[in-house]
């Protein structure tokens, strides 16, 4: 209940047994020795015995009306002023207010001494056990080869690339022709393609992201900026180390005096992102019909589970003007750099994981580990 | 291509304190990736050359035994027990004394055996662990070779000291399938000293042609050179050091004329055949096969040839699988004393056709497919000539024979800039001149253009691009600086890839996990589902060769692979699953042909769209497959049984982050259990199906009961329109429960859509809360209770408009479903 505000039952009680003189009734001094300084501190003292002897809200409450409701002996006294001389008025008056104030303090001091006891005993009982698990949704995970390819998309959107798609089931043209593979290009029997019935259906499942190259050429004019993340598949058995089928991620970026020193800059700027500012590339001089020249690079991986080492990654070079040709470029005017990279293998480097049939299997052990988004 | 390295060093001045480790990375800068470092096993203590005095064959044991006394350059000879044959009296070999430890820790003690005293050991070749040769024991030399003294300290001798440097070549360098091409780049690479072991000149052999010889085919074969020899000793082994460099080479020992020809095509990279001379009749014609023809070839194979075949014949037919292999009729003999050597150069793309063909990747075809040097058909046989000479008494008979239609070799025009322009690294003209002439070309740098002419060995050099590569890595690709270049600003991922990405987002923090799994399917999973035999989803693309003969098919639909993961899950002690797979689906769309145009510019615009036409769609799907509890048990109580609302509400969640609208109806559809089978509509349109699996399927593929998936194609969906922000009013609502009775048979949807039509604009959401059957709802009945909240934009709604909503919607609701107001 509200301290300050008047009870109902405080006004009824009045009118009973009121002992307060009227306003304007002569001196009384017997009267007016409810406001002397002794009968003031009194009233405080009984007060504040009251209020200690309270054990609980209920009976503060209890007591209450008699040291702070209208009957009050401080409450009393104020109306007693009226009969002093005028000078008195204004000490008598200041004592009644600190009087009145001391008897305020003591109860709300009570009263929260109270409340904190209350509080204390009813939140002990509702205290719980909060390492109770409540696991009640399951936790689902994206697989790690998705993250990371999203991840890998992320860093190259960030330096203003666009995303190309192509299907997996491809023209052999697109595949192998438009790359400068010819017909009978050792390198084509080296793709171990799967080809598909009919003989003559001119579809092979794609070896590489490389025809996603040709097919943003022959769509689009330079510049061109773009990477195409996707499944290939070659005739490898699943062992600990291969698998039929894989993931890449392919960039290509063909505008006015492009170097090979662009693709480096390129590709150090991918790994430093990836794998932390400490790594660094080694490009070794290679060969593939698309690029010229051509190079595979290594990365220096700091973190590597069995300590810092270089670790093969990926396939670069300089687009060959000739597949330039195939797709309608002026290699005159416009030059380009183009690599390719394996997801599996970072993934395996980049979070240990030492046996590939872990990564394609589908178990959600493996899988729940690395959670929504690559990290 | 294996290198041993005391190969290499008789043409190389390998700089002293050279390491293996120096090599490894000179190879891999010169782009010559190293595959593997042979080093051979370390072996320890007394091992020398011995020669064999005596041999007393030993009786009455199981097998022949001899007994030998060696004499190993001490005072005395020493008696040794051997249990291999191929060595005589007088003839070289390694004996291991006792002391000394043979790799593999195999330790050599003078020990009693077959009734003697073996004072040590005659040692095989991969006893020695110098090849795998086990026939028999390593005979160095016999009577007065030229062999090192006995007692001779052997390790040297026998070259333990060697490694081999195992490379990868790639297709476009086939010059360095040979020693001469690995010297010329190491030279290069090491900046040392190298020789040309093909500069060699070949002696002008007098008299007629040996042979009679034609080709009908120029195209296939521009060059063609054979030389005859006689008086070739048939027994005449190969000398121990050439038999040791083929073994270091990965080649095997076969005869003096085999090993002369394997011999000087490593080292030169002309591969060359021996025909046995008395073995050939008439003239030789080199031509294409006729269809029809069969020839058997030295694997003892017979082989049916077409017309893309080019042959080696003589009166008889075909002798030999030009640039290939050879034929079994001339093989060379036991007695073969007479042969012809041939050298030819053969055009590459058809020995690749033909070595495809015939499955017969052999060295040679490996070598001409990459391109062999036309210069050295003649500086081969000569080479070999010398070799068969020295080792094998012969001599050669006749003029040498050489068919030559080769044409000259073109220049290339190169703009001694443009290597500086496409590495972004400021070489100097002279820096170009010099690096092309170490690759071997000619250069005339009068003028620019350099006109520059490349070596014969490198038909891979066509185009200044070719050259400028030679150029950069020659100069060294660490050179080359780290440039970030600008790309135009971009617009991000695609609807498309956002709608992918957001889709695998959702299910996964819905608490289903990614199960991606290969696409290939077999027919009997087809059978499993239920599939009718017009279903379109048999209707599939065949790889022609497939991983597994079971699984020759590409998917049509997501669910046999995302079962079979689920499967491998539950085998491996999962019980509670939720996985989901999206990706790309192959529908099998008969389409035509995709064309094959040129590449000397970009395909006309008929042709293009053709080729892009005939790629079938690959339409992008996403499914779910859910087994054991969606909730687990737990203190807070039971767990709930993952089911076909699951799956239902899979596809919602989809539906939801595509940013479309999904309407949900009862369906039938293989593989689904036909009262449990909800079909997903956009508008009109069937998008998917999602449910329990048909208890047979679940049976068929031995999968828990109720095991519940969804298929869904996220191409099919429409793009999502942009969300308009809806007005958010601040006045009271009014809540408002009502519960229908309907007849079971009402969709939940019907009713739902009736009230909400029957309510209007008022109606701010609706929420089915109950669902009840049971007294007092009649039987046939169901009681379905919604929460309603109804609220006005610019006011507070009074009690008798909400009143008037509810009533307009029940009213609605059973108009057009019967539902009657639950009292």
């Amino acid at each position: 209940m509200a301290a300050g505000i008047p009870g109902a039952a405080d006004r009824g009680g009045r009118a009973e047994c009121s002992p307060v003189s009227g306003a304007n009734d002569p001196y009384d001094p017997k009267q007016v020795a409810a406001l002397s300084p002794e009968a003031l501190d009194e009233a405080v003292t009984a007060a504040r015995t009251a209020f200690a002897a309270a054990g609980d809200l209920e009976a503060l409450a209890a007591v209450r009306p008699a040291h702070l409701g209208d009957r009050a002996p401080v409450l009393l006294a104020r109306r007693e002023r009226g009969a002093l001389a005028p000078a008195a008025r204004s000490d008598a008056g200041k004592r009644v207010n600190a009087a009145r104030q001391a008897v305020q303090e003591a109860y709300e001091e009570r009263l929260a001494e109270l409340e904190a006891e209350r509080d204390a005993r009813v939140l002990a009982e509702e205290r719980v056990d909060v390492t109770l698990p409540w696991d009640r949704t399951p936790r689902g995970a994206r697989h790690p080869l998705t993250t990371l390819t999203d991840r890998i998309a992320d860093i190259f959107v960030g330096m203003g690339y666009e995303v190309a798609d192509g299907p997996e089931l491809e023209a052999e043209w697109l595949n192998f022709d438009a790359l400068n593979i010819g017909r009978d290009h050792p390198a084509r029997t080296m793709m171990d393609t799967f080809f598909v019935a009919p003989e003559d259906s001119g579809l092979v499942l794609r070896t590489h992201t490389s025809p996603v190259q040709a097919r943003t050429m022959l769509e689009r004019q330079p510049p061109i900026y773009v990477i195409a993340p996707g499944r290939v598949y070659r005739t490898d058995e699943l062992d600990a180390t291969h698998t039929p089928v894989f993931h890449q991620v392919e960039g290509l970026v063909v505008d006015r005096a492009i170097t090979m020193a662009h693709l480096r800059g390129t590709i150090d700027h991918l790994v430093r992102a990836l794998f932390g500012d400490q790594a660094t590339t080694r490009w070794r001089p290679s060969y593939f019909p698309f690029t010229e020249p051509s190079a595979e690079f290594d990365v220096w991986f700091p973190e590597h589970r069995d300590g810092p080492r270089w670790v093969e990654w990926g396939g670069c070079g300089m687009v060959n003007p000739r597949v330039l040709i195939a797709c309608g470029i002026d290699p005159e005017e416009y030059s380009g750099f183009a690599f390719g990279l394996g997801i599996e293998r970072a993934l395996q480097f980049r979070s240990g994981v030492g046996d590939m049939r872990d990564i394609v299997e589908g178990d959600v052990r493996f899988t729940q580990a690395f959670g929504v988004e690559q990290s | 291509m294996r290198v041993p390295i005391g190969w290499l060093a008789e043409y190389v001045d390998i700089p002293a304190g050279t390491t293996v480790e120096d090599l490894d990375t000179a190879f891999v800068r010169l782009g010559l990736e190293v595959e593997e470092i042979h080093r051979p096993e370390q072996l320890t203590g007394p091992l020398v050359v011995g020669r064999v005095l005596e041999i007393e064959e030993l009786t009455g044991f199981k097998k022949p035994i001899r007994y030998c006394q060696v004499d190993v350059g001490e005072a005395e000879a020493r008696g040794v027990v051997c249990g291999a044959r191929n060595f005589a009296v007088g003839d070289t070999v390694v004996v291991a004394l006792p002391g000394a430890v043979l790799p593999g820790g195999f330790e050599i003690a003078a020990r009693k055996t077959y009734d003697h005293v073996s004072d040590g050991m005659i040692c095989s070749v991969r006893e020695l662990g110098v090849g795998d040769d086990h026939a028999g024991i390593l005979v160095l030399g016999s009577g007065s070779d030229d062999v090192p003294p006995p007692g001779t300290p052997a390790g040297p001798v026998v070259g333990l000291e060697d490694v081999v440097i195992e490379l990868a070549v790639t297709p476009d360098r086939g010059y360095c399938l040979s020693m001469r091409g690995i010297a010329r780049e190491m030279g290069t690479g090491l900046a040392a000293p190298w020789r040309d072991p093909g500069t060699r000149t070949a002696p002008a052999w007098a008299g007629e042609r040996a042979w009679d010889v034609t080709v009908a085919d120029p195209d296939r074969c521009d060059r063609f050179s054979m030389v005859a020899m006689e008086g070739l000793d048939p027994t005449a082994p190969s000398p121990w050091w050439m038999r040791r460099r083929l073994a270091q080479a990965g080649v095997r020992s076969i005869s003096l004329a085999v090993d002369v020809t394997n011999y000087v095509m490593l080292e030169l990279g002309q591969p060359m055949h021996a025909f046995d001379r008395d073995a050939v009749t008439g003239p030789i014609t080199v031509r294409l096969a006729r269809e029809g023809e069969t020839l058997a070839t030295l694997d003892g194979v017979e082989r049916k040839l077409t017309s893309d075949d080019l042959l080696i014949t003589d009166e008889s037919g075909p002798i030999g699988l030009a640039a290939v292999m050879g034929g079994a009729s001339t093989e060379i003999g036991d007695g073969t004393t007479a042969v012809l050597l041939e050298a030819a150069h053969w055009e590459p793309t058809g020995v690749a056709r033909t070595a495809r063909r015939h499955r017969l990747p052999s060295e040679a075809a490996k070598r001409f497919e990459r391109g062999v040097d036309p210069e050295l058909t003649v500086v081969a046989l000569a080479r070999a000539a010398e070799l068969l000479a020295e080792y094998g008494g012969a001599r050669v008979v006749g003029g040498v024979v050489d068919v030559d239609t080769r044409a000259p070799r073109p220049t290339i025009e190169l703009d001694a800039a443009k290597p500086a322009r496409v590495a972004g690294v400021p070489y100097t003209a002279a820096q170009v001149v010099e690096l092309l002439g170490a690759v071997g070309c000619a250069v005339d740098s009068t003028g620019n253009p350099l006109m520059v002419t490349p070596p014969p060995w490198r038909p891979d050099l066509t185009d200044p691009a070719d050259l400028i590569e030679e150029v950069i890595r020659l100069a060294g690709y660490d050179d080359i600086p780290s440039v970030l270049p600008t790309a135009p600003p971009g617009r991000g991922l695609t609807d498309v890839q956002r709608r992918r990405r957001a889709v695998g987002r959702t299910l996964a923090e819905a608490g289903y996990v990614e199960a991606p799994s290969y696409p290939f399917v077999g027919t009997p999973v087809f059978d499993a589902f239920g599939l009718a035999d017009d279903d379109r989803r048999r209707s599939t693309v065949i790889v022609r060769n497939p991983l597994s003969e079971e699984e020759p098919a590409l998917r049509t639909t997501l669910l046999p692979g995302l079962l079979a993961a689920l499967a491998r899950n539950l085998s491996r002690g999962q019980r509670d699953l939720a996985l989901f797979e999206h990706g790309r689906v192959f529908p099998g769309d008969v389409r035509s042909p995709a064309p094959l145009p040129g590449v000397e510019g970009r395909p006309d615009d008929e042709t293009l769209a053709a080729l892009l036409g005939a790629v079938p769609e690959q339409p992008w799907h996403v499914a779910v497959a859910l087994a054991g509890s969606r909730e687990p048990r737990g203190w807070w109580g039971p767990g709930r049984p993952a089911g076909w609302a699951d799956a239902v509400q899979a596809a919602r969640l989809v539906a939801a982050a595509a940013g479309v609208e999904l309407t949900v109806r009862a369906g039938e559809q293989a593989p689904w259990h036909p009262g449990r089978c909800a079909e997903l509509l956009v508008g009109d349109r069937v998008v998917g199906y999602a449910g329990e699996l048909h208890p047979r399927v679940c049976a068929a593929l031995e999968l828990p009961a109720r095991t519940s998936v969804m298929e869904l194609d996220v191409d099919a969906l429409p793009p999502a329109a942009v969300p308009v922000g809806p007005p958010i009013s601040t006045f009271p609502p009014v809540l408002i429960d009502l519960a229908l009775v309907v007849g079971e048979d009402v969709p939940a949807a019907e009713v739902d859509e009736a009230l909400r039509e029957g309510a209007g604009e008022l109606l701010e959401s609706l929420r089915l809360f109950d669902v009840y059957t049971g007294p007092p709802v009649p039987a046939g009945s169901r009681s379905l209770a919604y929460a309603l909240t109804l609220r006005a934009p610019a006011r507070t709604l009074t009690s008798e408009e909400a009143t008037t909503v509810r009533d307009a919607a029940v009213a609605a609701a059973s108009q057009r479903t019967g539902a009657e107001l639950r009292g």
